[in-house]
C-alpha cells in the first residue's frame, strides 16, 4: 500500500518532470476512493502556490536589480552575497511590522479588502496552461473565466480604498477603478481577435492552434502575423494598465496620492496587496504567452525535447522583465492621457485589428504567387493607416512653446 | 435536486427585491431591488433549462444572456438618471422628488 | 449535491436580506456583489457555464462597481438619515411577503414541476452558444449591440454635467489673465 503510493508519486513526479501525459493518474489509483478528489485538488493547487510566489521572491529581487541597473546604482547588496537573499528579508520584515487600522476605518470591510484582492487573482492561474499536460482545469469557456476573475478585484480595490476614510486612498481607488475597466475593454478584445482565429475559448486548445512551423522554422505563433503583432501591442499596453505598473501607476502615484488605496495598509495585509500585484501580472502575462506567444510551443523545431514548461516559465519571465524594462524608462502618465490613450486610441485600433484578423483569416484561400506578402501589405495598410489617423487626429493642437518665467530667469 | 427547490429559492430571493424596492427611501437602493428580481428571474430560466428534457435546445441559456445586457444597460441608465435627479434636487430620497405631485 | 445549494442558498438570501436592510449604502453595494457572485455559483452549478462567467463579468465587473460609482457621486454614503425606510414600508412589506405566498403555493401545486429531477443529457458546449447566437438568433444579437450603444450614449449624455454659459473674458477686465510680452 505505502510502496504503492510512493511509487506512484515518484512515478507522478517523473512524468511531470519529463513532460508525459497525465501525471496525476500515476499516483491516484493506488490511494482509497475517498481520498482521490481532495488529493488532485491539492496536487493541482499547492504547486502554483508554491511556483508563483517563488517567482514573486524572485522577481522583486530582478526588479529591485534591474531598476538599479536602469538608474545607474546597484540595487540591493546587503543581505547574502549578491543581495540574493533581500527577497527573504523583505518578507520577515513585512510580517513582522505593526498592523495599524485607522480608528475611523471600517473595520470589516479593511480586513476583507486584502482577502478580496487575492483570492481572485489566484483563481485566475487555474486555468492557464503551463505545459504540455499541465492544465490544471481545462474550462470550455476558460478565457471568460479569467476575464470574470480579473474583473472582480476591481470591487475589491474599492473596498480597500473606501474602508480607509482616508482621501487619498478613496480618490487612489477610484482611479484605480477607472482605469481598470477603461482598459479592459481593449484589452478584452485584442483576447476576441485571437478566440475567433482559433475558433475557443479554452486556453489549452488556443495554444495547441499555434503549434507547427511555417516554412519549417517560423513558429506558427499569433504573434507572427499581422493582427497577432497589433494584438499583442494592444494586450501588453493593456495589461500594463490592468495590473497597474508603471507607466500606468497613477493610482499609487506618490507624488500626488502618497500610495493610492495601499495607503491605510501595513504589515500582513500590505504584504497580501503587494503580493496579489505581482500575481496579478503574473497572470495576466501568462495569458499573453499563451495568447499570442504560443504558451509552452518551443520556438525552433527539433527543439521540443526541452520540457515545455521550460518555455512557458522562460517566455513568463521575458514578459516581466520587459514590464521591469519599461518601468525603468518610460515616466508616468497624466490622468487625462491615461485614459484618452484607452478609449480614443486603443479601442479604435482594437476594432480595427479585428476587421483586420478577419480579412487575413478569410484570404488564407489566396493560392496565387506572392500571396502572402500581399495580405501582410493589405493588413499593415489597415493597421498603419489606422494607427497614423488616430495619432494625427488625438495629438495635441497647440504647438508646445518655450516656458517662460515670470519671477525668476 | 429538484427543480422546486431552485424555484422557490429563486421565488424567496425575488420577495426580497421586492420588499426592499417598495420599503426603501434611495432611490440608488430600488434600482438595486429591482436588479435582484431581474437576477431571480434570470435562475428561473436557467434551473427550467437544466431540467427541460433537451437542455441541448439553448433558449433559456440565450434567454438569460441576453436579459444580463439588457440589466446592464438598464442599470446604466438608471443610476444615470439618478446622478442627474441628485444633481438637481441635492437628494436621492424619493419622498422628495415629488414636484409632479397635485 | 444538496449541501452545497443548501449553502451558496443560504449565502444568497442572507446576503440578499443585508443588501436590502443595512443603514450604510456602500455596505448594501458590497453585500448585492455577494448576492451576484452566490447567483454565479448557482449558474455553474447548474451546467450553465457560460453564462455563470458572464454574471461574474458584468454584474460584479460592471453593475456593482457602477452602483458604487453612484453612490459616491450622490454622496448618500455620508448621510445617516434618522431612518432608511419609506412611509409606506408596511404596506411593502406585506405585498413582497403575499407575492412570496402566492408564487410558492403556485410552484407546489404545478404539475409540470413536482418532483422533477435532472436528466442525463449532454449539455451543450460553448461552442453551440456560439453558433446558435450567430446563426439562428443573430438579429436579437444586433438588436442588443444597438441598445447598448444608445443605452451606454444616453447614460453619459444624462449624467453629463451641464454646462454653464461661460461669457468670454475681455482683456483688461478683472480676472482677465495679464498679458506678458
Amino acid at each position: 500500500m505505502i510502496a504503492d503510493v510512493l511509487n506512484g508519486i515518484l512515478l507522478m513526479l517523473w512524468r511531470v518532470v519529463s513532460d508525459q501525459p497525465a501525471p496525476l493518474a500515476a499516483l491516484l489509483p493506488a490511494l482509497p476512493e475517498a481520498l482521490r478528489p481532495v488529493v488532485s485538488a491539492v496536487l493541482c493547487v499547492s504547486p502554483i502556490i508554491g511556483v508563483f510566489a517563488t517567482l514573486f521572491a524572485l522577481t522583486t529581487l530582478m526588479e529591485r536589480k534591474g531598476l538599479g541597473r536602469i538608474q545607474n546604482r546597484l540595487g540591493p547588496n546587503r543581505v547574502g552575497p549578491f543581495g540574493i537573499l533581500q527577497p527573504a528579508a523583505d518578507g520577515l520584515k513585512m510580517l513582522t511590522k505593526e498592523d495599524i487600522i485607522p480608528r475611523s476605518a471600517d473595520k470589516l470591510v479593511h480586513f476583507l479588502a486584502p482577502v478580496a484582492l487575492a483570492v481572485p487573482t489566484l483563481l485566475a492561474y487555474a486555468v492557464l496552461p503551463y505545459g504540455r499536460n499541465l492544465v490544471p482545469l481545462d474550462l470550455d469557456a476558460g478565457l471568460l473565466f479569467f476575464f470574470a476573475v480579473g474583473a472582480s478585484t476591481e470591487l475589491a480595490i474599492f473596498m480597500a480604498g473606501w474602508s480607509s476614510h482616508n482621501k487619498y486612498s478613496l480618490l487612489g481607488a477610484m482611479r484605480a477603478i477607472a482605469q481598470m475597466i477603461s482598459y479592459e475593454i481593449p484589452l478584452i478584445l485584442s483576447a476576441v481577435t485571437v478566440v475567433m482565429i482559433a475558433g475557443s475559448l479554452s486556453p489549452a486548445h488556443i495554444v495547441a492552434r499555434q503549434d507547427g512551423f511555417i516554412w519549417g522554422w517560423v513558429p506558427h505563433w499569433y504573434v507572427l502575423t499581422p493582427w497577432g503583432f497589433v494584438g499583442f501591442l494592444i494586450f501588453t499596453t493593456a495589461s500594463l494598465a490592468e495590473s497597474n505598473r508603471s507607466p500606468f501607476d497613477l493610482p499609487e502615484a506618490e507624488s500626488e496620492l502618497i500610495a493610492g488605496h495601499l495607503t491605510e495598509y501595513s504589515g500582513f495585509k500590505y504584504a497580501l496587496f503587494f503580493l496579489a500585484e505581482y500575481l496579478g501580472m503574473f497572470a495576466i502575462s501568462g495569458l499573453g504567452v499563451t495568447l499570442f506567444l504560443g504558451g509552452w510551443q518551443a520556438p525552433l523545431p527539433g527543439l521540443d525535447w526541452v520540457p515545455s514548461y521550460l518555455w512557458f516559465f522562460s517566455k513568463l519571465i521575458l514578459m516581466v522583465f520587459i514590464f521591469i524594462w519599461i518601468r525603468g524608462t518610460v515616466p508616468r502618465l497624466r490622468v487625462d492621457q491615461l485614459l484618452n490613450l484607452a478609449w480614443k486610441f486603443l479601442l479604435p485600433l482594437a476594432l480595427i485589428n479585428l476587421f483586420t484578423a478577419a480579412i487575413w483569416h478569410f484570404t488564407a484561400v489566396w493560392q496565387f504567387p506572392g500571396a502572402l506578402l500581399l495580405r501582410w501589405l493589405l493588413s499593415a495598410v489597415m493597421i498603419g493607416g489606422a494607427y497614423v489617423v488616430l495619432g494625427r487626429a488625438l495629438s495635441p493642437r497647440k504647438k508646445v512653446s518655450l516656458r517662460t518665467y515670470r519671477y525668476a530667469t | 435536486m429538484q427543480l422546486h427547490h431552485y424555484l422557490i429559492f429563486s421565488a424567496l430571493l425575488f420577495a426580497v427585491g421586492l420588499a426592499g424596492a417598495l420599503t426603501r427611501r434611495n432611490g440608488i437602493l430600488v434600482l438595486v431591488g429591482i436588479e435582484l428580481m431581474l437576477n431571480a428571474a434570470n435562475l428561473n430560466f436557467i434551473a427550467f433549462w437544466r431540467f427541460s428534457a433537451d437542455p441541448q435546445a439553448m433558449q433559456g441559456i440565450l434567454f438569460v444572456l441576453f436579459s444580463i445586457a439588457i440589466a446592464a444597460a438598464e442599470a446604466a441608465v438608471g443610476l444615470a438618471l439618478i446622478i442627474s435627479i441628485y444633481r438637481h434636487y441635492k437628494t436621492t430620497n424619493l419622498e422628495e422628488m415629488n414636484s409632479l405631485q397635485g | 449535491m444538496q449541501i452545497p445549494f443548501a449553502i451558496i442558498a443560504a449565502l444568497t438570501i442572507v446576503a440578499g436580506i443585508a443588501a436590502m436592510s443595512l443603514r450604510k449604502l456602500v455596505h448594501c453595494a458590497l453585500c448585492l456583489a455577494l448576492v451576484f457572485a452566490g447567483l454565479a455559483a448557482m449558474y455553474l452549478q447548474l451546467g450553465a457555464q457560460f453564462v455563470g462567467f458572464a454574471q461574474i463579468l458584468v454584474y460584479i465587473g460592471a453593475v456593482a462597481i457602477l452602483v458604487v460609482f453612484a453612490i459616491l457621486l450622490t454622496n448618500s454614503s455620508s448621510s445617516l438619515l434618522p431612518t432608511v425606510r419609506s412611509r409606506s414600508w408596511v404596506f411593502g412589506l406585506v405585498v413582497a411577503v403575499l407575492v412570496f405566498a402566492t408564487l410558492v403555493k403556485v410552484i407546489l401545486a404545478s404539475s409540470t414541476v413536482a418532483g422533477r429531477s435532472l436528466p442525463e443529457n449532454p449539455l451543450p458546449t460553448v461552442k453551440d452558444l456560439g453558433t446558435q447566437m450567430m446563426t439562428y438568433y443573430i438579429l436579437p444579437l444586433e438588436v442588443m449591440g444597438l441598445l447598448l450603444t444608445a443605452a451606454t450614449i444616453g447614460a453619459v449624455i444624462i449624467a453629463m454635467q451641464e454646462k454653464k454659459p461661460v461669457e468670454p473674458l475681455k482683456p483688461g477686465s478683472a480676472g482677465a489673465p495679464p498679458t506678458h510680452p
